[in-house]
């Protein structure tokens, strides 16, 4: 029995890889983060939107043309969509329990919000830059 | 309890409201016939109804937001301060909804 391989391992080796903490503090952090950030941010939006309900093409573009507006409005989109992509990917994780359909729904996941984020963030760079 | 999965919800709501945030930005790029479309959809009694829930959404899940970051920090814990901390959190949700339909119903 005691020769046996599996006694001659440390128990950390037989664990190690198999517990669902992977990036938990990473992930923890980030929000926390990207949340602080969001408090700012989110309370400049909203002044934003109020101010540009019912604005024409020429007015929202106006305004999006100053470098603070467009540099708040891409940080707005960014963070949004990096603590949404890591919000979802703790939804999914609690609530879908086959594995090959949480890696597709966490791998969709990601190509969803980083892509709005990168049509945000290119719109708001078009046009601000006037094209 | 309830607050608890609430704040997931929003967060979930919120998510699909960023396809809103997206298509007004996409078509402020697009050019002013597509932005119009868009500011037209926004002003329509759907997309007003939208509108409104992802206000609450929004202020709903930054007030809870805050509450889980004063958690962190490691204060509020106990059963009086905790359920105080909700009453806060669902009255500055209505307030801040409210206040921002007033302001901005009165400007458009």
């Amino acid at each position: 029995m005691s020769n046996s391989p599996a006694k001659l391992r440390a128990p950390l080796k037989l664990a190690r890889g198999l517990g669902s903490a992977k990036f938990g503090a990473e992930h923890w952090w980030s929000m926390r983060i990207t949340s602080v950030a969001l408090v700012i941010l989110t309370i400049w939006f909203v002044g934003g939107v109020i101010g540009h309900l019912g604005a024409d093409h020429a007015q929202f573009v106006a305004w999006l043309k100053s470098p603070i507006c467009a540099a708040m409005m891409a940080l707005t989109a960014a963070v949004t969509f990096h603590h949404a992509e890591h919000g979802l990917q703790v939804v999914i994780e609690d609530y879908v329990h086959c594995e090959a359909l949480k890696i597709a729904a966490l791998l969709a996941n990601k190509l969803v919000n980083y892509g709005l984020a990168a049509a945000c963030v290119i719109s708001v760079v078009k046009v601000s830059l006037g094209a | 309890m309830a607050l608890s999965i609430l704040h997931r919800a929003s967060g979930v709501a919120l998510s699909v409201g960023t396809l809103l945030l997206t298509a007004w930005l996409v078509a402020a790029a697009v050019g002013p016939e597509a932005f119009a479309k868009v500011q037209g959809f926004i002003g329509s009694p759907l997309g007003l109804l939208m509108l409104f829930g992802w206000t609450f959404a929004l202020f709903y899940h930054l007030s809870a937001g805050i509450r889980h970051l004063v958690w962190d920090a490691g204060y509020g814990f106990d059963l009086p301060s905790a359920e105080k901390g909700a009453y806060i959190v669902i009255g500055a949700s209505l307030i801040l909804t409210v206040a921002t339909w007033v302001v901005g119903l009165s400007v458009w």
